[in-house]
């Protein structure tokens, strides 16, 4: 019997990145505009596995997901046990610069969801002539935390459970189960402290909201996500964040939460192929 | 009406064995009414209600009766979907030894959510 593989295919390159040399993996299919996916805090590309298989988007996109160093398949770096992980805005942008250079990607798409929602605008202000579109899924330029980060990394809680219980809470109530617990699962993996080094990004040092009218979204067009249950990044922090960036589009995905791409794909593409299209047709 | 809880969490079989390190009384706060829900290896053994001052339990959830109206609805509103999303709304708010809530957090968020039914519950308790 034949295998049917998926589209996707995977492999390893190494990045330096800060004066730290990282072992990256990374998936990608398709061919066409680079459409780069960052995937959340704690978790790994495999959230967006169903976009890498959608041929309605590799017909016209190069898919590209990889695992943040620390994350999924891509390794710490070297002597990582002699350091706590945290994420900076600085590192995560020089990370995301580094792999656009290293791939040599010409005009980029990134799309990220929660913290890579985060950054997508971060990198918008700072370089808004190098990119073609940002795509931000629940990435919101202020947010508020609500519980100790402390609890994600102790010895008496096991760090994939209380992951995957907080963010159950993200989680659309009506989003398929078998995607809910894929999501799920993927949080139940992360390396220890890793959840917690990113939400240093995500709720610490991500804030840029004093920062966001300066965003050009003429050169550089700013796309604005948010699922209805989302309670981390609400729709009301995304429709805040959409009145700061001038000329942002902000939609709000009715019956979604916080992993559009991993917890429900097909109700995801009824809103992102129309922007797609849209972001298509945008010379490079 | 609380009662159902422990017929609903016993029957449960996967339930009750996620919970098998579980044993301990904790706090459900409904409205002015608190509730005293006992837990032995992830079996209900009783739920009372508080009659006095010193009966109490390792934490408490509490929430308005309203509240947990809407979060046992069938399918409920945003905001009041999960426990820890009614948290940052301050629509719910915990309280005490947090330990082995977080131990075993999903576990806990399954017991009281076994209180949702098709119909949805509009009467709280």
């Amino acid at each position: 019997m034949a295998i049917d593989f998926e589209p996707m295919t995977g492999r390893y390159f190494t990045l330096n990145s800060g004066g730290s040399e990282y072992r990256i993996y990374m998936e990608e299919a398709g061919i066409g505009i680079p459409l780069l996916c960052l995937h959340t805090a704690g978790s790994d590309a495999r959230q967006f596995r169903h976009i890498l298989a959608d041929p309605d988007i590799t017909s016209r996109f190069r898919v590209i997901a990889f695992d943040l160093p620390w994350h999924g398949k891509s390794n710490p770096p070297k002597g990582f046990r002699d350091s706590d992980y945290k994420l900076t805005v600085t590192g995560y942008k020089q990370i995301i610069s580094d792999v656009c250079f290293a791939l040599d990607l010409h005009s980029p798409v990134v799309m990220g969801c929660s913290m890579g929602g985060r950054i997508v605008c971060h990198l918008a202000l700072e370089n808004p002539e190098y990119f073609r579109a940002m795509i931000a899924l629940e990435g919101a330029d202020k947010l508020e935390p609500y519980y100790n980060l402390d609890w994600l990394h102790r010895p008496d809680v096991h760090g994939g459970e209380i992951q995957a219980a907080f963010v159950s809470s993200q989680i659309a109530p009506m989003s398929p189960d078998e995607y809910r617990w894929e999501t799920l699962w993927h949080y139940m993996q992360g390396g220890p402290g890793v959840f917690k080094g990113d939400l240093h990004f995500y709720w610490l040092d991500g804030d840029f909201d004093e920062r966001s009218p300066q965003i050009n979204t003429k050169a550089c067009p700013v796309y604005l996500m948010s699922g209805e249950y989302d309670c981390s990044c609400t729709p009301e922090r995304t429709l805040e964040t959409a009145s700061r960036i001038k000329g942002s589009k902000v939609t709000i995905m009715q019956g979604m939460g916080h992993f559009p791409m991993s917890e429900n794909p097909a109700l995801f593409k009824t809103y992102l192929m129309p922007i797609l299209s849209e972001i298509a047709n945008i010379p490079a | 009406m609380i009662d159902k809880m422990l017929s609903r969490v016993n029957a449960d079989a996967r339930l009750v064995h996620r919970g098998r390190w579980v044993n301990l009384t904790f706090v459900l706060g409904i409205g002015n009414d608190d509730y005293l829900i006992s837990i032995v290896a992830g079996k209900i053994t009783a739920i009372r209600r508080r009659h006095l001052a010193t009966d109490t339990g390792e934490f408490s959830i509490r929430a308005s009766t309203k509240s947990w109206a809407k979060h046992w609805q069938a399918v409920p509103p945003r905001d009041y979907h999960d426990i820890f999303a009614m948290l940052p709304k301050q629509i719910a708010k915990i309280d005490g030894r947090l330990e082995p809530l977080m131990q075993n957090l999903q576990y806990f968020k399954d017991v009281i959510a076994k209180m949702r039914t098709e119909e949805g519950d509009t009467n709280g308790h």
